[in-house]
């Protein structure tokens, strides 16, 4: 169920012809997204999924799409003409990983374990400090270049 | 279904419908959108596999957790770029920019 919500929304994204249509799809693979990891036992990383992906990402990305559209009155043609390359290359790698994942004999537990989380936030601040504190470097980082990237060259200009 | 190689074949076909995504499309916030779908893809394989192999220790989580955090990082910067680039050219299509090649 959860599966057809995200394969669906999926394909939803890539094949609709309005933009905002195709976010909308994506919100809806998104949640259900948030749906399968609470399924595997993995509530931390649901609520993650839901606040990141649900909460900013799509936020910020309808807002980008409200920002550079100039109207819903001409859609232009939603793929290049390399469309039929693409779907062959895109075939090729699923049908080379589905055929590793059903060949390999994976030394796989028969149910889901679930993931503690308090377990997860004490890894996080012992084994997984640096990649922790990198982390938060690396979004410092971003916030600053996108807002130098964002800002309009003419109010540099009034600033100084 | 609720098996380990059904969690990897559904993060396998997402994965596939992201690619051929930002292969084909014109619009260059579908093609972000089409990067997201990947991440998310990975990440649901990296939860599958901490659920599912003994002994992962609760690695895949926090990697899961980790890329999330990067891919929003990539996001922000991707969108400020796509805002600045459209704000130049009038247009979201990417085949219209192709100042490099006069």
């Amino acid at each position: 169920m959860l599966a057809i919500g995200i394969l669906g929304g999926g394909l939803a994204v890539v094949t609709l012809r309005n933009v905002i249509h195709s976010a909308v799809a994506m919100m809806i693979c998104f949640g259900s997204l948030a749906g399968m990891y609470a399924l595997l036992g993995a509530p931390i990383i649901a609520a993650a999924q839901v606040l990141i992906y649900l909460g900013a990402i799509s936020v910020l990305i309808l807002f980008a799409i409200m920002l550079t559209q100039a109207g819903d009155a001409s859609l232009p043609a939603p793929f290049h003409r390399q469309a039929p390359i693409a779907v062959v290359i895109a075939l090729v790698v699923v049908g080379l990983v589905a055929w590793a994942v059903v060949t390999t004999a994976w030394k796989a537990a028969p149910a889901a374990a679930a993931v503690a989380v308090e377990a997860v936030g004490n890894l996080l601040f012992t084994d997984y400090a640096l990649p922790f504190e990198i982390i938060g470097f690396l979004l410092l980082a971003a916030i600053i270049g996108a807002i130098f990237l964002a800002r309009r060259p003419e109010e540099d200009e009034r600033a100084n | 279904m609720a098996s380990l190689q059904g969690y990897l074949i559904v993060s396998t076909a997402l994965f596939g419908i992201g690619a051929f995504g930002f292969m084909a499309r014109r619009n260059a916030i579908l093609m972000l959108i089409s990067i997201e779908l990947m991440l998310n893809s990975v990440n649901l394989s990296l939860v599958a596999f901490n659920a599912y192999i003994p002994g992962a220790n609760n690695a895949g989580a926090i990697f899961a957790l980790i890329v999330m955090a990067v891919a929003a990082a990539e996001a922000t910067v991707g969108l400020a770029l796509v805002i600045a680039i459209i704000r130049t050219r009038q247009t979201p299509e990417v085949d219209e920019y192709d100042d490099l090649k006069e």
